[in-house]
């Protein structure tokens, strides 16, 4: 019983024409409080026969039965509060047609705590019509509305002097108009195509020309309507894919999004920013099948399932790799502001530009520009309904474009507690502020470390156990990802230090190098282990003194030179024994044990792996929570 | 048709509604879509389907009111097959054995009782976040207000005096607390794009919308209520050329739109979809 009937291939086909040519163009209307919009609506829908039958019959009726004047306004005023308080609250949609084509008109309020309702029928609209009421003149909303339009990218604007029959149709009041909102439309970039002369209330140069203004050579409001063009089809710039989500309901993984610009076709390689994974477009899963588009024009929503399965999660836009977004986390953006609270310098928001959505501070404010006089003061915050020019800095990369590049890929909305106070538009990047060129500081190289630098100086006597201690420490330490080098002794006597021999000034010549070269890695940021008998205990104070900018573990490898002799890995003590090596430590010449160590490992006592646990424990406590106190 | 047409109105529709759905469902812990059974509720799984590649990912909620139309609840159980719904139903059995009824209660009470006050019983058990509708500026005054994310408070309320911004396709993500956000795919929909749709995708509906003996029903509603209307239009091709000339309202023919000045911004400040 559910099924339609199949409409045959030719009516199929006239109404896809029909559809084509019926392309709805939604259009916005703005204007100082009391110029006129919503009779002028009223107005426009009347005359264009574009009402439901009876209705302005029944508006006619309720406003008899609350002893009011009827007035077109009305027609669209149609909640309760509008009409007690006598101003439009919202966007009101309203559809209507010409002979040529559909229309959605928005019209959007004049009252100034609702400029949030005018962003948000004025960001989907192409073309706006500005009401100026003639008697009146230019107001504070002429201008603050068109500055608005500017900067949510409306280009085609036609300006109606309302309530022409007030100023007796006078073609000098007109003229007096034009001139002075034309200049103030220059200095923002604008241009009307038509400054038309209206009297809504009467319908005069509405649909109908106007017998009393016969002056008036220009078109009427529905025939410049009908000149307007849609907004540009972003169709010939370079691919803007923002995911998402990744669908996984069967064996299939759909990376679904919408065509932001550019276009998609299967076969495709694809960058996805930030990260910058490949991958190469296999299929479109067009529901329902059998076949799936050949291409994604913008504006299209794709589901791409991938060549090579890659790490994608939403967020991020895909792009082909010879044209791809800018990716970094700070901007400048001119934004426009509509929160409750002003926004402040140093806070923290949430950045939502295409489908990302991350914390992003205010990083400066440059300028805040009063939209009615255009006058920019400075300001450490920017109080509602305010244009302003500010530094955004994300707390992680994002992938954008410049607005003049591409402009939906270019604009971006501030949140808080998911509720929109703000919108902009980025003009230009910015090197990051807190990372000014050249010299990488030590905060940066912790950062990326995750962990700040520290030498862990292990000294004992020879045969003790440092290295083998050391080498475990290191390979627990590499294997959790820290960044770690080891110096060792004996490398450095073989390569750095081998024009040094075991007198007491060679011994502190070596403790020196060492210390030089340890500093070096520390400096790069790395967990620096030395493994040197630093036998004095005057040579050891040295080297901790010439480490200080970094943490510094001393590790006494305390093993009992009987011990050391016995094991004598290296046929050291051997040849010391037999006066093969002049000044051997332990034999020939003092080791002064450490008073007070970091950490004391007593090898007779302690096995191998407590020690290296004791020893990792050390080192632990130093770089724990202590990023930001080693800076060089 | 072209495989890659993309640029004429319905299609530009279409895939506009396909966005608001997958930010729905990207944004939101837990989405559910009441289902009318009528044509705009018909069109919105067909959407779904398209947005999610054959699957819709969520359930859907019926509130039976026991007033549907003997060939609705047919229709329910043959779409339900081939769409492959995961189906709620909820009925008001309380208010029923109370007796509240079209015979002995007016249309007000009754859709408040029988639909508004199940439909809130739903979503505190279910604990949804977010609710698909099929909602169009076009259909009423009040409608005209709509966002395409629409938040509204734990008691059910709509603040339409103080709506949050919504421009370049940023949506309203968060759910006040305890309460839930409209999501409404078909806002920028007419009627007419409704039945365009309909015929182009060829998506199942009840005939009910089909003219019998020079009368049908162009919105659906409970069957005490709802009243058809004169017309010859007996398929859809009929419909689509009758819909080009009308000037009458498409709800004119459901009698809780009636029956005061407002009641329509009445029914929808208590909760009614």
């Amino acid at each position: 019983m559910s099924a339609p009937l199949p409409a045959p291939a030719a009516a199929q086909a006239a109404a896809q024409a029909a559809a084509e040519d019926a392309r709805k163009m939604h259009v916005v209307v703005v204007g100082h409080v009391d110029h006129g919009k919503s009779t002028f609506v009223g107005r426009l829908l009347h005359d264009t026969d574009s009402l439901p039958n009876g209705k302005i019959e029944q508006v006619r009726k309720n406003c008899a039965i609350e002893g009011m004047e009827f007035e077109y306004a009305f027609l669209l005023d149609a909640l309760i509060e509008e009409q007690e308080q006598n101003i439009t609250i919202d966007t009101t949609r309203i559809f209507f047609r010409t002979k040529q084509r559909a229309y959605a008109i928005i019209d959007a309020p004049g009252h100034k705590e609702f400029l949030k309702n005018m962003v948000t029928g004025a960001a989907s609209a192409s073309a706006a019509l500005l009401l100026i009421d003639a008697k009146e003149g230019v107001m504070d909303q002429s201008r603050r509305h068109a500055f608005l339009l500017s900067l949510l990218g409306v280009k085609q604007l036609v300006v109606l002097v309302n309530k022409m029959d007030l100023v007796g149709h006078s073609e000098e009041t007109y003229r007096r108009i034009v001139a002075e909102y034309s200049a103030f439309l220059k200095t923002l970039g604008l241009t009307a195509v038509h400054f038309i002369p209206i009297a809504a209330k009467h319908g005069e140069n509405v649909v109908e020309r106007a017998a009393k203004m016969p002056w008036w050579r220009g078109p009427t409001v529905t025939e410049a309507l009908d000149a307007f063009r849609h907004e540009d089809d972003l169709t010939g710039l370079p691919l803007r894919l923002p995911v998402s989500d990744i669908y996984r309901f069967d064996h299939r993984r759909i990376i679904a999004g919408r065509v932001e610009a550019g276009a998609i076709r299967p076969g495709d390689e694809l960058i996805f920013q930030p990260g910058g994974r490949r991958s190469t477009v296999r299929t479109f899963e067009d529901w329902p099948g059998p076949e799936s588009r050949d291409v994604v024009g913008t504006g299209g929503s794709a589901s791409v399932t991938l060549s090579e399965q890659i790490f994608v999660e939403r967020g991020q836009v895909a792009s082909h790799p010879a044209h791809q977004p800018r990716v970094g986390r700070e901007f400048r953006a001119r934004l426009f502001w509509l929160g409750k609270e002003p926004l402040t310098l140093k806070k923290t928001y949430r950045l939502r530009l295409l489908t990302q959505n991350v914390d992003a501070v205010i990083a400066r404010i440059e300028q805040v520009t009063d939209a009615s006089t255009l006058e920019s003061t400075l300001a450490d915050n920017v109080p509602r309904d305010s244009i302003c020019e500010v530094v955004v800095r994300a707390t992680r990369n994002v992938a954008y474009d410049l607005h003049h590049e591409c402009p939906i890929t270019g604009r971006f909305a501030l949140e808080e507690g998911g509720r929109i106070h703000g919108g902009g538009i980025i003009l230009d990047s910015v090197a990051q502020s807190d990372a000014p060129s050249g010299k990488v500081t030590a905060v940066e190289r912790t950062a990326r470390a995750g962990h700040p630098p520290a030498v862990i100086w292990f000294t004992g006597l020879s045969g003790s156990g440092k290295s083998t201690i050391a080498e475990a420490v290191e390979r627990r330490l590499f294997d959790a990802g820290r960044k770690v080098v080891r110096v060792d002794g004996d490398d450095l006597r073989v390569s750095l230090n081998r024009d040094l021999g075991f007198s007491a000034a060679d011994r502190a010549e070596s403790v020196r190098r060492a210390s030089a070269v340890a500093g070096l890695f520390a400096g790069s940021g790395h967990l620096t282990l030395v493994t040197l008998i630093a036998p004095l205990a005057a040579d050891r104070a040295k080297a901790r003194a010439a480490l200080a900018s970094q943490p510094f573990i001393e590790v006494f490898v305390d093993a009992p030179l009987a011990v050391c002799e016995s094991r004598d890995v290296k046929g050291l003590y051997a040849k010391a024994r037999r006066g093969e090596i002049a000044e051997f430590t332990g034999i020939s010449s003092p080791y002064e044990a450490p008073e007070s160590p970091e950490v004391h490992i007593r090898t007779d006592k302690t096995s191998q792996e407590e020690a290296v646990d004791l020893v990792l424990a050390a080192i632990d406590k130093v770089i724990q929570g202590k990023g930001e106190d080693w800076e060089v | 048709m072209s495989r890659n047409a993309q640029n004429d109105h319905l299609t530009r529709l279409e895939q506009t509604s396909i966005h608001v759905f997958r930010e729905a469902f990207a944004n939101f812990r837990s989405v559910c879509m009441p289902w009318s059974m009528g044509k705009d509720s018909n069109v919105l799984i067909w959407l779904a389907r398209k947005a999610f590649c054959g699957k819709i990912p969520f359930p859907l909620l019926h509130i039976d009111t026991t007033y549907e139309f003997p060939e609705m609840y047919e229709f329910r159980e043959k779409a339900k097959v081939i769409h492959g719904i995961d189906l709620i139903v909820r009925v008001n059995e309380d208010a029923i054995r109370r007796g509240i009824g079209y015979a002995t209660h007016d249309p007000v009470t009754v859709t408040h009782e029988l639909k508004t006050v199940p439909f809130k019983a739903a979503i505190d058990e279910f604990k949804w976040d977010a609710l698909v509708t099929g909602i169009r500026r076009d259909e009423d005054p009040t409608r005209a207000k709509e966002r395409w994310f629409s938040p509204r408070s734990a008691e059910g309320n709509w603040d339409y005096k103080d709506q949050p911004p919504e421009f370049w396709g940023q949506f309203a993500s968060v759910a006040p607390e305890g309460g839930h956000v409209r999501v409404q795919p078909l806002l920028e929909w007419t009627e007419l794009d409704i039945w365009e749709y309909i015929r182009r995708e060829n998506i199942p509906n009840p005939t009910l919308y089909f003219a019998r003996n020079g009368k049908r029903f162009r919105s659906l509603g409970c069957h005490p209520i709802t009243h058809p209307v004169d017309s010859p239009a007996s398929n859809i091709d009929e419909v689509i050329e009758e819909l080009k000339r009308t000037k009458v309202s498409e709800r004119a023919g459901r009698a809780q739109d009636h029956v005061g000045r407002n009641s329509m911004q009445e029914l929808r400040a208590k909760g009614f979809m």
